[in-house]
């Protein structure tokens, strides 16, 4: 049978991209298993999305329409979520807006606590907002937007066709994950000090000795 | 680790707990008698016939407070839930285990095992610290008893053989647990558990303790994501924390038994904080109550170092380390659950 209906309930957070990037046992287990601690960074940054964080609020400035909590998604990423900011800029080589006049290029603003990341957690999350947007909007976009909260300042990212790809792939995966409800097992390392899931996943715990040993050297 | 904070132990009988912004108000009929705020809260215990309102109940289940109210004679009411917390996948396993007994029984005997380890060491513990005066040889051979039945525990494929195993045990242990009281011997002694109601000094302290420990682990198993109503050696019974009971079992000597000991032995408390009713029952008093929650919160505050986990936690959060390692198990991360074994 032909359906044309998308089961959007089986749709995967936009935002848990950039913790699938960051770690994948990171994201199975706030995802699937839905674990969350606060800590002093989530919490900074609820703080910082109180701000982008006003859907009714529609501002123009200039050249500019500026839309704060954009609800978004992908029918064919299968994906949904929601731009903090996105900035349609008048440009002739633009797309029109319903109730709006001229035509305007959209660009997605990511807010974030902190400043730039040496991973692709942050740009990876921003390629697929615009992925989004390309889909819904039925237009290109080449360049987007982080805006980090301690540099203060915005950071351009250029929306390759490798980001692109690389995006595609790891949704995907993503997908698959859910699917079979599978919580990886992952290498540790470092980078699992400023894991904010630190606690629950017990990183360390993972190479311990067999739990029998353990159990049997208390015979003596 | 997650960090420890705070229990508020509310003993007045006549209070009552309500939300004020971020804040726990205890009010006496119209006066304010006590304000927390909640983030120095980690649970709320009430004792006796204190209520809370709605709006608190709601703040406390959002904020993963335990609230629970426990009655004047200690007995567990209830405790406020929240959310379901965490993954359907994770308890439907727990669920799928615990309806096969077969794999019931592999997870059922770590506890076991970690129950009657931990009551062997106590007994050692003993034989190291007061040579003087207990009776080295019959702890010597009880330990070694105890060793034996560990060793058969670990094999155990039948529910019925460890629980009788457990039994055994359990005889061998509480036999030496009056020579395990060093003062105030005239006032403490046991000569065997009396539940409903205790009916002596030790019995009453043993009851109280276990209720905590009880309430605590179940908030635990919550905490990660686990149905604390559904065990693998207690089976299911209506209102039963059976999962809770389970992982008890290899908590009770170790974190029960010892601190009540140590209230005796330490003769932190006395005969004055009891109170005996004309049916035999024995009660703590107030003041006794209050001593007795003061040493427990002190007591969780203590840093070891988890024999499992390497890792230095307050006393207070093994039970959630437990419940981690539990949840770690059940999700396929661990091939066994790691119990709590301390010497």
């Amino acid at each position: 049978m032909f359906t044309t209906e998308n089961n959007e309930s089986d749709y995967l957070m936009l935002s848990g991209i950039q913790h699938f990037q960051f770690c994948q046992r990171q994201w199975a287990l706030i995802h699937i298993e839905q674990q969350w601690e606060e800590n002093l960074k989530t919490i900074e940054g609820q703080y910082i999305h109180k701000k982008a964080n006003q859907p009714f609020l529609r501002e123009k400035r200039g050249n500019k329409l500026i839309v704060r909590a954009l609800p978004i998604c992908s029918h064919e990423l299968k994906i949904s979520g929601i731009c903090d900011v996105v900035e349609f800029v008048r440009h002739p080589s633009g797309i029109t807006l319903q109730g709006e006049v001229g035509t305007f290029i959209p660009i997605p603003i990511e807010y974030k606590r902190g400043r730039p990341k040496k991973g692709k957690e942050d740009v990876v999350q921003l390629v697929a907002q615009a992925m989004c947007l390309e889909e819904m909007l039925a237009c290109d976009i080449k360049e987007a937007y982080i805006y980090y909260h301690e540099i203060k300042h915005r950071v351009s990212i250029e929306i390759t066709e490798e980001l692109r790809e690389e995006v595609r792939k790891m949704i995907k995966l993503m997908h698959q994950y859910y699917e079979n409800r599978y919580t990886p097992k992952v290498k540790t390392g470092k980078f699992c000090e400023s894991c904010s899931l630190n606690n629950i996943c017990l990183p360390e715990s993972l190479n311990r000795e067999p739990v029998r040993k353990y159990m049997e050297r208390f015979l003596e | 680790m997650r960090k420890l904070l705070n229990t508020l132990y509310v003993t007045t009988p006549d209070a009552y707990l309500s939300l004020n912004g971020e804040n726990v108000v205890v009010s006496k009929g119209e006066e304010e008698i006590g304000r927390i705020p909640l983030h120095n809260l980690e649970g709320i215990c009430t004792i006796g016939w204190a209520g809370a309102s709605p709006a608190l109940m709601y703040a406390c289940a959002e904020r993963n407070i335990s609230l629970c109210f426990l009655s004047s004679s200690f007995r567990f009411q209830t405790r406020v839930i929240g959310e379901s917390k965490g993954n359907v996948v994770l308890r439907k396993t727990q669920y799928r285990l615990s309806d096969d007994e077969k794999e019931s029984v592999k997870i059922a005997r770590n506890f076991i095992f970690a129950k009657v380890c931990n009551q062997k060491w106590i007994l050692e513990r003993a034989t190291r610290n007061y040579p003087m005066r207990i009776d080295v040889p019959t702890f010597k051979e009880s330990s070694k008893y105890l060793t034996e039945i560990m060793k058969r525990i670990l094999v155990t494929e039948d529910l019925e053989l460890l629980r009788g195993l457990e039994g055994q045990a359990a005889n061998r242990y509480f036999q030496h647990f009056n020579e395990l009281i060093l003062q105030q011997k005239d006032d403490f002694y046991f000569h065997g558990r009396s539940r409903r109601p205790p009916m002596d000094n030790v019995n009453a302290l043993l009851s109280f303790s276990y209720t905590l420990l009880a309430n605590e682990v179940a908030s635990a198993l919550e905490t990660v994501g686990l149905d604390a109503y559904v065990g693998f050696l207690h089976r299911d019974r209506p209102g039963r924390a059976s999962l809770a009971l389970d992982m008890m079992e290899e908590l009770r000597s170790v974190i029960a038994d010892r601190f009540v000991l140590n209230l005796i032995n330490k003769k932190i408390i006395n005969s004055k904080h009891f109170l005996k009713k004309e049916s035999g029952a024995v009660l703590l008093t107030d003041e006794g109550r209050k001593i007795f929650l003061k040493a427990w919160q002190e007591r969780k505050q203590e840093q070891i170092t988890h024999p499992r986990l390497n890792e230095k936690i307050p006393f207070g959060l093994v039970p959630y380390a437990q419940a981690l390692l539990l949840a770690r198990f059940l999700r396929g991360d661990a091939e066994e659950y790691a119990p709590f074994l301390w010497k």
